[in-house]
Formats: C-alpha cells, sequence, structure tokens
C-alpha cells in the first residue's frame, strides 16, 4: 500500500548571515494509512520543521513531501493542525472556535451545529460550549483545539507537542481520550512530543531524531496492541521499548556521524 | 501551575468574589480628591494668593451662561467639530494602517510620511492651514482630522504587525484564504490596538478644538476664552476650562465602556 505521508530527501535551510543554517538535513520517511507515529528527539532537531511542511505551512528547501502521492502545496482542511499554544481564537466561544473551519468550508448552520456539537461532545467540552477561552483551563483549550481539528474531518492529525504544558494528570487524560477517539475513526496522525513514555504509550511507532543538523536517527515500532492500557503502560514490554527509546534520545551518537 | 486536583470539571475565574473584598469603593478617594481640590481652590481664591475668582463666583457665571444658552451651544459647536474631525480621521486611519500592516509594499511607501508627520503636533500646522484654507470650518476641521489620523493609524498598524503568528497558522490550517485571515482573524485581533488608537485619537482631537477655535470662530469654548480674555473675564474662562475638562473626560469614559465591551474576550494581564 502507497504511504499517506511522505518525506523524500527533505532538506530545510534558513539563511544565517553569510552561510545557511541547516535545520534539517537529508530526511526520509514514510507514514502509513492510518498509522499512528511519534516523533521525539531534542528541542531545535527539527521536529516542528517536519510537522509544518506536511502541514503547508513550511516549504522544503529541497527534496518533497507528498501527502496522497500529491506534492503539499499549502495549508488545507484535509490536514489538521493542533498547536501546543492551543492557538484558540480568544474572541470566540468554544462553539464559535469549533465551527470555524465549518464555516470556511460553506457547511450549512444546521450541519455545522450538528458536527461542531459532536466535536465538542467528543471531548467532553458539552457543559462549556458558549464560553470563551480566557475562561477556561490548558487543558480544556486544548481540548477545544482538538475538537477544533475534529470537526472539520481530516485525514491527517499533526499535533505539535499538543500536551506539553499540560500538569500530569490533565496529560493521560487527554492521551487515553486521543487512542479512544483513534481506535474508533482511524486517521494518520503524527505526534510529536518531548515525552518518550507519551511516544511508547500512544503510538506504533516511534521516530528518534538527532540534532545538528536535524536528521532521523532511529525508528522503532512499538509492538504494543491497542487499545492500550493502564496494565500494558506497566508491563515489561513497554518499559523494554520505553528503555530503547530512551537509550537513543539521549545517547545518540554525535553530530555528523550519520545514524 | 501543575496542582494535581481535578482541574478539568470548573472553569477558572479570574476575579475574587465581589463580597469578599472588604476594601473601600476606589470612587470614594476619587470623591475625597475631588472635595480637596474644590477646598484649596476656595482658600487659595479667599487667601488672595492668586488673582483668580473662587468656587462660587465661578460656578455663578457658570449658571448664567447656561441659562442665556452660550455655554450650551459653545460646547456643542466644540463638540461637532471633534465628532466630525475625529470621525474622519478615523475612518481613513483605520484602512491606512491595515494597509501598511498588511503589505510591506504600503508600509515601506506611507511609513515615512507617518512617522514624519507624527512628530508635528497638528497645532503647528495653523498657520500653514490658515494660509491655505483661510479661517472658516475647513482649516478647523482638517487640524482636527489630521490629530486623530495620526494617533489611530499608528495603532492600527502596530496591531496588524502584532498578530499572534500562530492564530493565522490556525485559520489557514482550517482552510483560510488570505482574505479570510485577514477578515476573521487579523482585523478582531486588532480591535482592542484601535480602540486605544482611537482614545488617544479622541483626546488629541478634543486637545486641538480648543485651539483651533481661537483661530477666529463665532462660537466654541475655545473662542468664548478668548473672548473672555480680551474683557479680563476669568470667571469665563474658568468654566471654560472646566467645560472643556469634563466634555473630555466624559468621552474618555464611554470610549474606555465601548472598549471594554468590545474587548471582553481578552485575557486581561
Ligand atoms: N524561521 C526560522 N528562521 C531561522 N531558523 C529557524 C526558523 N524556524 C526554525 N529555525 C531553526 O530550525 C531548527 C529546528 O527548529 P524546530 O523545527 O522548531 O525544532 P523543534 O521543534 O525540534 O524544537 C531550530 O534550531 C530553529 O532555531
Ligand atoms: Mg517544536
Amino acid at each position: 500500500m502507497s504511504p499517506k505521508i511522505s518525506f523524500r530527501d527533505v532538506v530545510k535551510t534558513y539563511p544565517l548571515k553569510s552561510t545557511t543554517f541547516t535545520a534539517l538535513g537529508q530526511v526520509s520517511l514514510d507514514i502509513g494509512d492510518r498509522e499512528f507515529v511519534a516523533v521525539v528527539g531534542p528541542s531545535g532537531c527539527g521536529k516542528s520543521t517536519l510537522l509544518s511542511m506536511v502541514a503547508g505551512l513550511v516549504e522544503p528547501t529541497s527534496g518533497t513531501v507528498t501527502v496522497d502521492g500529491a506534492p503539499v502545496t499549502g495549508p488545507g482542511p484535509d490536514r489538521g493542525v493542533i498547536f501546543q499554544q492551543y492557538a484558540l481564537f480568544p474572541w470566540l466561544t468554544v462553539r464559535g472556535n469549533v465551527e470555524f473551519g465549518l464555516k470556511l468550508a460553506h457547511v450549512p448552520a444546521a450541519e455545522r451545529r450538528r458536527r461542531a456539537d459532536h466535536a465538542i461532545e467528543l471531548v467532553g467540552l458539552a457543559d462549556f460550549a458558549d464560553a470563551l477561552p480566557k475562561t477556561l483551563s490548558g487543558g480544556m483549550k486544548q481540548r477545544c483545539a482538538i475538537a477544533r481539528a475534529y470537526a472539520v474531518d481530516p485525514e491527517v492529525l499533526l499535533m505539535d507537542e499538543p500536551f506539553g504544558a499540560l500538569d500530569a494528570l490533565t496529560r493521560v487524560q487527554l492521551q487515553d481520550q486521543l487512542l479512544d477517539t483513534w481506535t474508533q475513526e482511524r486517521r494518520t496522525v503524527l505526534f510529536i512530543t518531548h515525552d518518550v513514555d507519551e511516544a511508547v504509550y500512544l503510538a506504533g511507532r516511534v521516530v528518534v531524531m538527532a540534532a545538528r543538523p536535524g536528521r532521523i536517527h532511529r525508528v522503532i515500532d512499538v509492538d504494543l496492541p491497542y487499545p492500550r492500557t493502564e496494565e500494558i503502560r506497566l508491563s515489561a514490554e513497554f518499559a523494554r521499548i520505553r528503555n530503547d527509546v530512551w537509550t537513543h534520545v539521549y545517547h545518540q551518537s554525535p553530530a555528523g556521524s550519520a545514524a | 501551575m501543575t496542582v494535581v486536583t481535578a482541574p478539568e470539571k470548573t472553569p477558572t475565574t479570574p476575579q475574587a468574589p465581589r463580597g469578599a473584598r472588604r476594601t473601600v469603593h476606589p470612587l470614594v478617594f476619587n470623591l475625597i480628591a475631588l472635595v480637596l481640590a474644590i477646598a484649596v481652590w476656595a482658600l487659595t481664591a479667599a487667601a488672595g494668593l492668586a488673582d483668580i475668582p473662587g468656587p462660587l463666583s465661578v460656578s455663578s457665571r457658570a449658571r448664567e451662561l447656561l441659562s442665556d444658552g452660550t455655554l450650551t451651544e459653545d460646547a456643542l459647536a466644540s463638540l461637532q467639530r471633534v465628532l466630525l474631525g475625529f470621525a474622519l480621521g478615523t475612518l481613513v486611519a483605520v484602512p491606512v494602517g491595515f494597509l501598511m500592516g498588511w503589505y510591506p509594499v504600503a508600509r515601506g511607501l506611507l511609513e515615512p510620511y507617518v512617522q514624519f508627520f507624527r512628530t508635528i503636533p497638528p497645532l503647528a500646522l495653523i498657520p500653514l492651514v490658515i494660509v491655505l484654507m483661510g479661517i472658516g470650518e475647513t482649516p478647523k476641521i482638517f487640524v482636527i482630522f489630521l490629530a486623530a489620523f495620526m494617533s489611530c493609524v499608528v495603532a492600527a498598524f502596530q496591531g496588524v504587525t502584532g498578530v499572534d503568528r500562530t492564530l493565522i497558522d490556525a485559520a489557514r490550517v482550517l482552510g483560510a484564504s488570505d482574505r479570510t485571515v485577514f477578515l476573521k482573524v487579523v482585523i478582531p485581533a486588532s480591535t482592542p490596538f484601535i480602540l486605544v488608537g482611537m482614545r488617544i485619537g479622541l483626546g488629541a482631537a478634543w486637545a486641538t478644538v480648543v485651539a483651533a477655535e481661537m483661530i477666529g470662530a463665532q462660537k466654541g469654548l475655545g473662542f468664548e476664552m478668548v473672548h473672555a480674555q480680551t474683557y479680563y473675564d476669568v470667571p469665563t474662562i474658568f468654566v471654560g476650562l472646566i467645560s472643556i475638562g469634563v466634555i473630555g473626560l466624559v468621552m474618555d469614559r464611554l470610549l474606555l465602556l465601548a472598549e471594554r465591551r468590545l474587548t471582553a474576550w481578552q485575557e486581561r494581564r
């Protein structure tokens, strides 16, 4: 089967005074349809750059990024993005935020309302549909951002450290909720995190990146069944995979010697 | 920040409950300050420290000017000029500021003019404006227009350039075109800046009108004060000054109220 998302020899450089800075050097990666892939790596290794190129917000300097075989030319509602800073429109209510993308797609009002309410229900914000973002906690804001992405029903979900700013309990709740939704309506998920446990718990495959220049260091399969439960989180196999990922994140070969 | 309670159930309420506070309402202090000021004024006048009329003679003069209609007429004349100039200034400033914030070319072309003319106080243009436009209504409105325009254009411009990048990205990934991003994200996100600019602009317009009226007018608070000056009618000058202050304050509070209403969604620091 052909991959859903494909990076081919992708390089991203930024001009830096007299030289150029290589944020991402020669990345190739295939992500299958309905696959859940997590990316971990030290900060500055190009994780956000990788994701932004799929989102269509950043163009590769060379190489190609394709979705369904077609090169990405710009952002579009087929790829939903969830940002770490929530990025909710503060002047809109929860429902207004969730309906934003549906309005752009010219979904008729009644249908729009129904789909928005469904998405809001799904993330457990039904009681706060008419609340403004400023009255919500961080976890609720991120739930709202997730509902906003779900509402337009994207085939690909791009999440950039979405739970990074949340407290431990909220994070676990949102992880379980994300997996619940993913097992019900499988989408292709590219999930960036700096939390190795989170990566192994959620993903079917973990991509470990290295910095300077940003590159893929190792790809590790997570052979744990779904649905993932507390039992799995505490299992010996989980611990083994997590240690494997940890080792590759924290004992990387020095820059330059490509993995 | 990492309190492990169930933070998901209740929305965080930023304000403390009203009834729980035992502090005195700040208005009480405002009132005390007002009473004190009048007392100091009365004492200064009574002691003859300065050659000024006391509160009583000023208020009786105010009553006279009110009952013969002069004060109301003057105030309305001044207000009319300010509102017209201010409305025109804001109406032109907002699109120009948006243009400068959104298109780098427009910014490159317009910013030098804006920055340059901003350093010239509108009042300094009065001699030139009189030569070019005479002493009718046009030069007055024009100067007020400029005062309001300059304050507001910079605010609108800064509002656009200051819009959070991730908000724009969030709209784009949901399928928004450039036009939609501008209408649905940039405009609402910069409203708070524009409203602040409008408040500053209104203040500038009001400050300008009085001076503009000193250059030949048949009516208006500024005209009345210059007129009184030639007759050494100090109480009338006081009435004029106090009226200017009171009207300016009221207009500012009204705009502040509108600002609070329109930007209630903002997270206040
Ligand atoms: N617009 C830009 N201009 C210059 N350098 C950039 C820009 N965007 C990102 N970078 C650099 O590229 C590198 C990768 O950034 P990023 O993808 O955000 O890393 P990560 O998300 O893994 O922390 C960083 O070193 C960052 O400083
Ligand atoms: Mg990042």
